[in-house]
């Protein structure tokens, strides 16, 4: 067995189990809308990691004598209104935008969990304290909080990556202190308690391991919303700041005057988005699915 | 009852309080000279004496908080470094604008969503489930600028069938009088401003809706699925009554529990949509001059602004919280 996760199992699986990570695992392989979700992601990542090699063209040079070429045999997805070729910069813009989305989603993580499990974990003043400021957070609604903090942080990429995460944070911060005030009281807790097993050890080898799943869950479906939100604050002018680099968000900023006579400019980054963002929502659906089982309609 | 609102609107107070020590020490902690930073660096010396004095810069921290609180407790935001004008001023003039887009994105979301949810909780796991399923699917993972300059694409540059930028066309001259772009078009008296207005709302509503759509479609149909498996729901059958009186008499009636609250929270999502919309759709409502005012470094246009929208937030969830607890008795006494 696996230690604390052990009663988690038994509530899970009706006959013997052979852990909760392996039975989540074949419940997840079994589940095609995930694995087409995850298809979608490892096309994406490959695309990413394997841009130097795969690209036809260089990302950053163009002529303007080539611009806005609609798609043809040697530039698939067209150029860009300075001659660039867009497949090449919708494959580096992938890496940007997996990037800075996934590095956002684990700040979020980060700084929610830390005051999550403090909060959690220590309960009483300390927790009233960080919850009232969770709520400070909370009130100001989605992208706006990232697009106030990036104004005051400045443009580039660590500001953006640190801007959407902290407007993750009290997302994460509220599940795991929910989920640690729920296990406070459990039985495996108050025995670690009365052998006495220091709190630090209570909440980081008992606690936490069962209070991971909706953190894992939450944060699959933030990637999708994180690649979204950071090709929004690209799009109003906020990206990386550096006109070179192919970002998705800024790619449709620059393509959208040219709507008319240009479309495909805003197709291609465009799908990009969606699909990336469909993945990581088909894989966070199945990842639910899979890990809580009672929740399969 | 009054014990519930008493308690939820003391609740509203400190997080108002928490977010305006943010938003103070956002603008005095601006790197270098707080001046300097919202005027740039070619700022004259006057300029710049007069940033000083108007922040209050030269005194304490703590004072200048108190001076900053108590302003904004008089309704005074300040004013912005651009047209001079104050905070209030404009934000009168645009709100009207994105409450428009906003209400016109809910009409969309609910009325489309609370339907299909229905249709896709009837035959759960069919075809049309299924659909459904793809559609919200789709819904939460479109960005607005993507859905919006797609529709400009295909609806207003190739079919010509709507307006594709603006909220209502110039030329029809109609005069701002109440700053809502249909209830202007209306008190016109120029039936063809009427439509015009209207059609311009179609595409940027259906861009601000495309998210609480997909939220409202799940939230419906997990709803009526949960409620239509409840015993009296069976006995309502069992007694012979039609499906369309079991469906709104008693599946619905228990169903719109949840969907209200949900629809209530979307206002914070549309609120935060509103800013792209109203930039793919070049509105001239508060969302685009939060972008307008971070490009121009208008700090103290962009500290307000947030604080204004954290405010309608909490507002409007209150509002929703207590509405609930009116509904539900449960809630109330807990």
């Amino acid at each position: 067995m696996t230690g604390p996760v052990a009663s988690a199992v038994v509530r899970a699986a009706p006959r013997a189990s052979r852990g909760l990570w392996r039975d989540a695992l074949r419940r997840l392989v079994r589940n095609g809308p995930a694995m087409l979700g995850l298809v979608f992601i490892v096309i994406f990542v490959l695309g990413a990691v394997l841009a130097p090699l795969i690209a036809p063209y260089d990302p950053t040079i163009g002529s303007i004598v080539q611009g806005k070429q609609p798609p043809n045999m040697t530039h698939i997805m067209g150029t860009d209104l300075l001659g660039r070729d867009e497949f090449t910069r919708v494959l580096y813009g992938a890496r940007i935008s997996l990037t800075v989305g996934t590095v956002a989603v684990f700040f979020g993580l980060l700084f929610g969990c830390l005051i999550g499990a403090i909060a959690g974990g220590a309960g009483g003043a300390i927790d009233g304290l960080l919850m009232r400021f969770i709520d400070v957070l909370l009130a100001v609604p989605g992208i706006l909080l990232a697009i106030g903090i990036v104004a005051w942080l400045g443009q580039g990429q660590i500001q953006i990556m640190l801007a959407v995460g902290i407007s993750y944070a009290p997302i994460f911060a509220r599940l795991l202190r929910g989920s640690l005030l729920a296990l406070r009281e459990s039985d495996y807790v108050i025995a670690a308690r009365s052998m006495g097993a220091s709190p630090a050890r209570i909440l980081l080898r008992h606690m936490l391991p069962n209070a991971l799943t909706p953190l894992i869950v939450q944060a699959t479906l933030a990637a999708a919303t994180a690649i979204i939100d950071v090709a929004g604050l690209g799009f109003l002018g906020l990206g990386p700041g550096d006109p070179r680099v192919a970002e998705w968000g800024e790619m449709l900023t620059d393509s959208a005057r040219f709507l008319q006579s240009a479309p495909y400019l805003i197709f291609f980054p465009g799908a990009a988005i969606v699909i990336s963002a469909i993945g990581f929502n088909l894989l966070g659906d199945g990842l639910r699915e899979a890990l809580d089982p009672r929740l399969k309609r | 009852m009054l014990r519930f609102v008493v308690r939820r609107v003391l609740g509203a107070i400190p997080v108002l309080f928490g977010l305006s020590v943010i938003l103070f020490l956002f603008l005095r902690l601006l790197p270098g000279d707080p001046a300097i930073a919202i005027l740039g660096q070619h700022a004259t010396p006057q300029l710049i004496a007069q940033i000083h004095e108007t922040l209050g810069l030269d005194k304490p921290l703590y004072v200048q908080y108190l001076d900053y609180l108590a302003n904004l407790l008089q309704g005074n935001f300040g004013a912005s470094i651009i047209d001079s004008r104050t905070v209030v001023d404009t934000f009168l003039q645009r709100f009207p604008v994105t409450v428009e887009l906003t209400i016109g994105a809910l009409i969309f979301a609910v009325g489309l969503g609370i339907p299909l949810g229905r249709l896709a909780a009837r035959h759960p796991n069919g075809w049309i489930d299924g659909l459904v399923t793809v559609i919200s699917l789709f819904g939460i993972s479109i960005p607005i600028f993507v859905l919006g300059y797609t529709m400009v694409y295909i609806f207003g540059v190739q079919l010509h069938w709507l307006p594709a930028l603006g909220s209502i066309d110039p030329r029809l001259g109609v005069t701002a009088v109440t700053h809502f772009p249909i209830v202007d078009a209306i008190l016109s008296g120029k039936p063809n401003a009427v439509i015009d207005s209207i059609s311009h709302l179609i595409l940027p509503a259906i861009a601000l809706g495309s998210i609480p759509l997909a939220t409202v479609t799940r939230i419906t149909r997990a709803a009526v699925i949960d409620v239509s498996n409840e015993d009296y729901v069976r006995t309502a059958r069992a007694k012979g009554l039609t499906q369309s009186r079991v469906d709104d008499r008693h599946i619905m009636r228990n169903a719109w529990l949840p969907v209200t609250t949900v629809i209530g929270l979307q206002v914070g999502s549309l609120l935060a949509g509103a800013v792209l919309t109203e930039t793919v759709f070049t509105w001239n409502g508060v969302g685009s001059w939060v972008v307008s005012s971070i490009q121009n470094h208008d700090y103290i246009v962009v500290q307000s602004l947030i604080l204004i929208f954290a405010t309608i937030f909490l507002v409007v969830n209150l509002i929703v919280d207590i509405g609930y607890a009116f509904l539900n008795p449960r809630i109330r006494y807990s």
